[in-house]
């Protein structure tokens, strides 16, 4: 049997207005219409969703995972960029 | 879900890690499994947790997608409308429920078409419960009652395994399926308070399913060998016997509330265990449904097979109908 395999779409669903759009699984489609309908089916059948994104997965980009540490520990001795690095008198440490 | 079809910027794709790197990689990845940490789909994993997560992964979602299959057998025959929007429901969770496990499976690099052949072709397993048949519609309230009740034992250890995709949507799985389990048993509830043929119907179907829905948590620990490593790598968190306990002693209070016998002689109290004990599980029957010999393997699978064959025309013009319309649009502009 020959195959062809419907694309491939990430769903992100804002849950309600105020808050982002949260990445919650991916649905297979011809087309976005067809995503968006999916989507809708097999994420939000709880009210769990006032706005759906489908992004085709083949359109996303994503950092190295083996780049972890060139990436993202530079932050990490930047302490002072952080409000508890800095000890306040008791009077004003509220602030 | 963060698929094998992201792109990273820039960069050829890795060969196979030399042997030096591998014990690096595995070294490190022991270290994080040993922390609780979670991995996640583009990390580096051992192929063994590769295979074992896709195997349990989409062995889980065709269970969800077999299991459609036993109950949408009664939705047209549902007593009441409310009864049928609810089974419509449920039945439609359990396919969205498989649709998130082979979104998860599909971030580990392996194909839907792939999955779905592995299934249709009776390569890949589905879990043995729904090899048995629904005889009445009492069987649809206990199928709610004791199966998604075990199911839910099952699954619940399952929203902390160490691999993030699968827990994650094991965790949309849980929340929904308790609404499975409470429906069911107030289905069972309405037919307790009936008349008497119905609560006959009622222990009819427990005498049937108790059993079977006791075998869904595998077999004992000393006869699971493949549970050691899984525990190891943070996939499984509870042994099958622990968790059919869990069952057992969950169980037994709501059999009495609903006034219904276990069908079991050997159910009783063990004050020093602070357990039921319970008895013999036939797992002779258990290995002959796994091996495809139980009531209605054939049935559902040919089931399957008729479904995907059918829907073959859809999936094709479907695509043909997108690709002329992104064609226009590309003309047009």
């Amino acid at each position: 049997m020959e195959r062809k395999e419907w694309p491939l779409w990430e769903i992100f669903v804002r849950s309600k207005n105020g808050l982002d759009h949260k990445h919650c699984g991916s649905v297979h489609a011809t087309d976005a219409r067809m995503a968006l309908q999916v989507a809708r089916d097999v994420y939000t059948r709880r009210q769990e969703g006032v706005s759906i994104w489908a992004v085709k997965a083949s359109d996303i980009v994503a950092s190295d995972p083996d780049a972890k540490p060139e990436l993202f520990d530079p932050a990490e001795d930047k302490i002072y960029r952080h409000p508890t690095f800095y000890k306040l008198p008791d009077e004003v440490d509220h602030m | 879900m963060y698929t094998q079809a992201l792109d990273i910027p820039g960069q050829q794709p890795k060969g196979k890690p030399d042997a030096v790197e591998n014990a690096a990689y595995q070294a490190e990845f022991d270290a994080r499994i040993d922390a609780g940490a979670t991995i996640e789909a583009k990390d580096w994993m051992p192929e063994a947790y590769r295979k074992t997560l896709i195997r349990q992964i989409s062995q889980h979602a065709h269970s969800e997608i077999v299991g459609m299959l036993p109950e949408g057998n009664w939705i047209s025959r549902a007593p009441s409308l409310k009864r049928k929007a609810i089974l419509l429901a449920k039945v439609q969770d359990e396919g969205g429920h498989g649709l998130y496990l082979y979104a998860a499976a599909e971030t580990l690099g392996v194909s839907r078409d792939e999955l779905t052949e592995a299934l249709l072709s009776g390569k890949a397993k589905y879990s043995s419960i729904f090899n048995y048949p629904t005889l009445n519609w009492a069987d649809v309230g206990v199928i709610g009652w004791l199966v998604d009740g075990a199911a839910i034992m099952n699954q619940i250890p399952l929203c902390k395994c160490s691999y993030g995709p699968y827990a994650r949507a094991m965790v949309r799985v849980c929340k929904e399926e308790s609404f499975h389990q409470r429906q069911g048993y107030d289905a069972l509830l309405a037919m307790m308070g009936g008349t008497e043929a119905q609560r006959e119907m009622v222990q009819d179907a427990v005498n049937r399913w108790w059993w079977p829905s006791l075998m869904m948590f595998g077999p004992h620990d000393a006869d699971s060998p493949n549970s050691g490593q899984s525990m190891r790598w943070g996939i499984k968190r509870i042994s099958n016997d622990d968790l059919r306990q869990k069952f057992v002693d969950a169980t037994v209070p709501q059999a009495e509330v609903l006034g219904v016998t276990l069908p079991d002689p050997d159910l009783t109290w063990n004050e020093d265990r602070g357990h039921y004990d319970f008895g013999t599980i036939d797992w002779d029957e258990f290995w002959n449904v796994v091996n495809g010999h139980g009531q209605c393997n054939v049935d559902r699978l040919a089931t399957r097979v008729k479904a995907w064959e059918d829907g073959a025309w859809v999936r094709e013009a479907a695509i043909a109908h997108a690709e002329k319309q992104a064609a226009r649009e590309k003309a047009a502009a």
